[in-house]
């Protein structure tokens, strides 16, 4: 029930191409993750809706084979 | 939406309560390092607010989850919009937002940071 970085990051990128993406392992288990990601994507969106977006690239692995993400967003301005 | 009950019992529950948080487990005894996080947040803060368990009843645990739009748990509600989980929520602490909202809401607080 892991999910590797490369994964993570291949699926964020791909619904946002512009996107930096700092990842964390938490707990050096390759499963707990914090993730910042920064995209032009997210500029005038609530911080909500900036994680739905996040949540949405990752396709529903959020609260399932990813259950630990901890995540921060900014847009390049911020 | 309207007629399914979970729904409407979500609805309910965040219309009469200024402030909900649902956890896994209670605040007493939080069954998750998250929802203990984010439960004692509110308390740093000073805000009396409803715990909802959703341990308890798999039917809210999967319909809390489909009335925001979010994949996880806890998640807080103020006033009846929804304002995050727990990441959300520790960033708008740090940054004093939390306690800028729940003074912009006018919810009562003993604690000011």
């Amino acid at each position: 029930m892991a999910m590797p970085a490369a994964e993570i990051e291949r699926l964020i990128k791909a619904r946002f191409p512009d996107a930096k993406i700092e990842l964390k392992d938490l707990a050096g288990d390759n499963d707990h993750w914090a993730a910042h990601v920064v995209s032009s994507a997210f500029k005038g969106k609530s911080r909500v809706q900036q994680h739905q977006m996040v949540y949405d690239a990752l396709g529903g692995r959020m609260g399932g084979v990813l259950h630990a993400l901890q995540l921060t967003t900014a847009s390049p301005a911020d | 939406m309207a007629s399914d009950p979970i729904q409407e019992e979500i609805a309910r529950t965040i219309a009469e309560n200024d402030v909900v948080l649902f956890m896994k487990g209670t605040k007493q005894f939080p069954q998750c390092g998250f929802s203990a996080t984010a439960a004692k947040i509110l308390e740093h803060l000073g805000v009396t607010f409803k715990d909802v368990n959703v341990l308890e009843d798999q039917a809210i645990r999967e319909g809390i989850k489909a009335y925001s739009n979010w994949p996880t748990i806890p998640q807080l509600y103020i006033k009846g919009e929804f304002i995050g989980g727990c990441d959300i929520m520790r960033e708008m602490y740090a940054a004093g937002e939390l306690h800028d909202l729940i003074c912009e809401k006018g919810i009562p607080h003993s604690h000011h940071v």
